[in-house]
């Protein structure tokens, strides 16, 4: 369709959605690679659709680390999901912020007027992360590849010791700040200490994810999960990591992993390592209009800002104090948050700091305090700890769920945001288009 | 660096020949009015002249290729097969071809045949006539001697010179089995030289021709096994293994390929004339002349859609995932189109998906096209392929209010043009149609089980049926690589009709006792690829016993009381672990063979047969197929009846119209009504044109 040339900001629509069910990670790598997830939950999404995958001006899909062979997963995505040769597709990575960044781009691709209709959202095969050889392995075998006679090649051979074959988990590498060396669980532990958070509030905190997440799928608050079949035609309909029975007390027993000795910080009230895709359809106010489309809600704007490494969970306050003041807006005006829960520490201590005035005068720049975001309105369905959280496609993912929770409660504003390891956050303001 | 002005171009009716700037010359097979090479007695006499030609001047190397699409020479000129009368005429043609490429052969200069898709039969053939062969590997090649499903075997040299290339072990197979080979396994045995992109065809041929790297020599394990010791040792293990799969007195053409390599393999000439003999002898064989007939039958299915008007259907949306809509839908993906796969919900949908999952894996070794192929079949519980859809075909529950409901929510929702289509085997198309908006666009497509190896389709109208639609249907079952025979909507259409009174015999027959095996035996030494009593035992004695139901209803034929007698014991079949026979892990146990039959084997088999003959007359009488042609396509290749008798109609003509209508009267007043000759028979002749 006919592109508008015009440099004014066009409304930007999000006229539907889907995700695949987040599966948790079970030891073995998962039973679908991170493209089949991607691919399976944008199948019906696009088949319901008046438009084909064809008319499509651009796919763009944030991804952490795709396999190797899922090079710019989103080509692969889009192509496999009979978008065709002259669709373009590419991937953007910006660590947990991959998917809202994804959204983001499509959102300001369609506002200044380039694209019309784009698909947009993120995925993660958290369970496939490789196991690598260890640097003195790859040396080894560079030297064994290399040797010619079969005398260099004995003595090469005969250099392997038992350390050689100790495995280079890239998981837990990928979840470590490559700058100040802390893994994102000790940078929640940094922020428990400094918002005083205890053991027993991030507990509490875990339980109620797991409870919100357990009413929500008993009351059909899910329908933006597609099913996904694995290669032996079994069938997953709804997210496995939720413990409907979770309690405090069973909790409570659960050692801290990221800091052995002191720390607070357990795997209960932590998000769980999961595979998952999310995404959601962008349209321009033309094609809404010329396809009939019936907008789940509309992109209003979108913030990121930056921090200390070290303090990465904090991200969503920094990002949603810009949002809110670039669009004039104070808590009261905001319905419903979806704040990425990466650990219960950092949910509860982005709370903290934004009912804090010293924080908000030092840090944010403001005046006095922002205000208590209501926990009434906040991850109403659960999060990451009970589902999830897939890092590239969680941004997604909450936007998604963030139209839904405005649709169904028909009310007016809201902001999705998370935290993004290496010192970020992203924060984007969505509004409910059919109230 | 062009040579243009220095290509030199002859031309015949069917070949042109270009030589380039170094001396080669390209011989272009390019039959006049034809998608696709054969090699006619025309392209003999072009391929003489133009062999002629190019002695006069020799050039440095010689290349056959093909100017058509569709491949290098898809083998001999079938059709000419049937102006063939004599023994005499046979040897004559086959000496043609066979000096032919004895010629090529000797030509001289490096000779290369540079393949692409069909190169069959004769054209495989002249393929190892040449030095090298190279096969163009980035589309689908056919490379076999598929010969004896023509009741013949290769006659222009092919046996001499393939088990001089590969050995006989992998020559023979190839020649028994007729199978082709694609480009990977032709590189693999040898068969070819290389297998390249076709980008490359013609500089690979160019560096074959300049290198003249050795001809590949076979094995020593090859050699041994040519010698006068081993042949008669293999050979006899090679006809047991034949024998396995059919009978000498029907099939004797691998039989006699087996008997002219053990008494003539250790030497080319002696085998060369001994193939010309050999094939002379299965020339007039009634085998070859009725296989032939079949392939020709099987010609004319595939050319139903040629002068339709170009419906060229993408996505299929398939209701109802049970065995029979999932091996649907894995068929259709298989194929290459867009699926949607559409049940109640997703746990219904699963173990369709399986099967789908193992089929892409058999199919194909690559694993790119597997994966496309599981792409393009999209599990969709929540029916949102119907909007998308140019073939939508209904498979759910044999219960009418069910159909009925679900074509009142789906008609809406088509696509102005889609084709709406039930694969009911039991419920009339007018019943169902009667109920939709627009009655006149339903169609029937009816699939056999199971999918992927049955080739039929039924594609059945009613009265009020819109002929656009049914072709539409056609053509969407040719898309589908499958036969679509083309009948008419009534009870059991034409497949089902005909075999239930043959397998309803079988177990009268049973019920009177005779033992089982005995009239399995029977019906198998008939030349059907399957017993009655197994086939039912198969097929689910429920599902045939409601079907059986609802034809007798419908053409008055009595039921035999112990089916449901045997459902009420919860015998089912192989599915329940008892049937007829006891099964064990699927496979039947036979016990010891009973031989003490009240009846004689011929008398069994002329009860079933005849019995199935008279349905067939009926059906012809009823108009149900155009003509007895489509009645014999159908009944093989959706009931596998007995190919080397070419169909049940053409066995009733060999057999003699009214001798067996004697002696179905005969039957009649010995058994009753059942046996009584159809009205048909009177103008039977009619139909036979």
């Amino acid at each position: 369709m006919p592109k508008e040339n015009t440099a004014n900001k066009q409304s930007v629509y999000v006229v539907d959605g889907a995700r695949s069910p987040f599966l948790r990670a079970r030891g073995r790598p998962g039973k679908f690679a991170a493209a089949d997830l991607a691919l399976q939950s944008a199948q019906p999404l696009m088949l319901r659709q008046p438009f084909i995958a064809e008319e499509l001006d651009e796919v763009i899909l944030g991804c952490v680390g795709a396999a190797a062979n899922e090079a710019n997963i989103a080509r692969v995505v889009s192509l496999r999901l009979g978008c065709g040769d002259a669709v373009p597709a590419w991937t953007v990575q910006r660590n947990c912020g991959s998917g809202l960044q994804a959204v983001d781009t499509a959102f300001r691709n369609i506002a200044n007027g380039n694209s019309n209709i784009i698909l947009a959202g993120g995925v993660e095969a958290m369970s496939q992360a490789p196991l690598m050889f260890n640097r003195a392995m790859v040396d080894l075998i560079s030297d064994l590849y290399q040797a010619k006679s079969v005398g260099q090649k004995i003595s090469a051979l005969a250099k392997i010791r038992p350390g050689h074959l100790k495995p280079v988990i890239s998981l837990l590498i990928g979840l470590t700040d490559p700058v100040v060396g802390l893994s994102m669980g000790k940078t929640a532990e940094i922020l428990a200490s400094r918002f005083k958070i205890s053991k027993e509030d991030m507990d509490a905190y875990a339980v109620r994810s797991h409870q919100r997440l357990t009413a929500a799928q008993n009351e059909g608050r899910m329908g933006e999960i597609e099913v996904v079949y694995d290669q032996d035609g079994k069938s997953y309909a709804a997210d496995d990591g939720v413990r409907p029975d979770s309690n405090v007390d069973s909790l409570s027993n659960l050692k801290p992993v990221f800091d052995r000795n002191h720390g607070l910080v357990t795997a209960g009230n932590s998000a769980q390592v999961t595979d998952g895709a999310a995404w959601v359809l962008l349209a321009s106010e033309a094609a809404v209009k010329q396809y009939k489309l019936m907008p789940l809600g509309r992109i209003v704007d979108c913030d990121w800002a930056g921090l200390s490494p070290a303090e990465m969970g904090l991200g969503p306050a920094y990002a949603a104090s810009a949002l809110l003041k670039n669009n004039k807006l104070g808590i009261a005006d905001i319905d419903y948050w979806e704040i990425n829960e990466a650990f219960a520490a950092q949910v509860l201590a982005c709370v903290r700091a934004l009912a804090d005035k010293e924080f908000c005068r030092a840090e944010l720049d403001r005046s006095s305090a922002i205000g208590e975001i209501d926990q009434e309105r906040l991850n109403v369905d659960g999060g990451g700890i009970s589902l999830g959280h897939p890092v590239g496609a969680s941004g997604a993912r909450i936007v998604l769920h963030m139209l839904k929770t405005l649709q169904r409660t028909k009310s007016v504003r809201g902001i999705a945001s998370l935290c993004i390891g290496g010192g970020q956050g992203g924060a984007m303001l969505l509004e409910n288009t059919n109230v | 660096m062009s040579s243009e002005n220095k290509t030199q171009r002859r031309e015949y009716k069917n070949i042109y020949v270009e030589r380039d700037a170094a001396g080669i010359a390209w011989l272009y097979i390019d039959q006049a009015d034809s998608s696709a090479n054969v090699l006619s007695a025309e392209m003999f006499i072009d391929l003489d002249a133009a062999m002629d030609g190019l002695l006069k001047d020799p050039p440095s190397g010689l290349v056959f290729l093909s100017n058509k699409k569709s491949g290098f020479i898809a083998g001999a000129d079938v059709k000419a097969f049937t102006r063939v009368h004599t023994e005499a005429q046979v040897k004559e043609s086959i000496e043609v071809g066979q000096s032919m490429f004895n010629r090529i052969e000797a030509f001289g200069v490096p000779t290369v045949a540079a393949i692409h898709g069909f190169c069959l039969g004769g054209g495989l053939e002249l393929a190892l006539a040449c030095d090298y062969r190279i096969v163009c590997d980035d589309e689908p090649a056919r490379i076999g001697l598929p010969e004896v499903l023509l009741g013949i075997h290769p006659g222009f040299g092919g046996s001499v010179r393939l088990i001089r290339l590969i050995g006989a072990l992998s020559a023979m197979p190839i020649m028994l089995t007729g199978r082709s080979l694609n480009a990977r396994r032709a590189k693999q045995l040898g068969v070819v030289d290389d297998a390249v992109p076709r980008r490359h065809l013609r500089s690979v041929a160019i560096k074959l021709i300049k290198n003249k790297p050795l001809l590949k020599r076979k094995g020593i394990l090859a050699t041994l096994v040519n010698t006068s010791l081993a042949r008669p040792l293999i050979a006899r293990y090679m006809k047991q293994q034949t024998a396995k799969k059919v009978s000498e007195q029907h099939y004797p053409a691998p039989f006699a390929l087996i008997e002219l390599w053990k008494s003539k393999g250790g030497n080319d000439q002696a085998m060369m004339k001994g193939e010309a003999d050999s094939i002379a002898k299965l020339f007039m064989h009634p085998t070859a002349k009725r296989l032939v007939r079949v392939f020709m039958l099987q010609e004319q299915l595939k050319g139903l859609i040629a002068n339709d008007g170009g419906f060229e259907p993408r996505h299929v949306h398939v209701i109802g995932a049970g065995v029979m809509g999932g091996d649907i839908a894995a068929w259709c993906a298989l194929k290459g189109m867009r699926v949607t796969l559409q049940d109640r919900a997703p746990e219904y949908i699963e173990s369709a998906m399986q099967r789908a999952n193992k089929l892409f894996k058999r199919r194909f070794k690559d694993k790119y096209e597997r994966q496309a192929a599981k792409d393009r079949l999209i599990p969709d519980h929540k029916s949102y392929g119907i909007e998308h859809a140019d073939v939508v075909i209904e498979v759910i529950i044999e219960n009418l209010d069910a159909k009925v409901a679900l074509y009142k929510d789906i008609e809406p929702r088509l696509k102005k043009n889609a084709v709406l289509a039930t694969n009911t085997s039991s419920i009339g198309l007018e019943d169902i149609a009667n109920h939709l908006e627009n009655p006149s666009r339903l169609i029937g497509l009816h699939f056999f089980n199971p999918v992927a190896k049955m080739q039929l389709v039924e594609v059945l109208k009613a009265d009020v049926t819109d002929l656009a639609q049914f072709k539409k249907g056609i053509c969407f079952v040719r898309a589908i690589d499958r036969l679509p025979l083309p009948a008419k909507s009534s009870p059991g259409f034409l497949v089902n009709r005909i075999l239930l009174p043959y397998l309803l015999e079988a177990v009268e027959l049973y019920d009177e006792g005779v033992p089982m095996t005995f009239i399995d035996d029977a019906a198998t030494r008939f030349g059907m690829p399957m017993g009655p009593i197994l086939l039912a035992d198969t097929v689910g004695l429920d599902i045939c016993h409601s079907v059986a139901l609802i034809l007798s209803k419908a053409l008055g034929m009595p039921m035999p009381s112990i089916l449901s007698k045997m459902i009420d014991e919860e015998r089912l079949g192989v599915k329940s672990g008892m049937g007829f026979y006891k099964y064990k892990n699927g496979k039947p146990v036979y016990g010891k063979k009973q031989t003490n039959s009240p009846l004689t084997e011929k008398e069994v088999q002329d009860r079933m047969i005849l019995r199935l003959l008279n349905e067939c007359v009926a059906c012809m009488r009823e108009g149900i197929v155009d003509n007895a042609a489509l009645l014999d396509a159908g009944m093989i290749f959706g009931t596998g009846f007995a190919p080397f008798t070419g169909g049940p109609m053409h066995y009733l003509e060999d057999r003699g119209i009214s001798e067996t209508r004697n002696e179905l009267e005969l039957l009649e007043k010995k058994y009753g009504d059942r046996f009584k000759p159809d009205a048909g028979w009177t103008e039977l002749h009619t139909y036979l044109t």
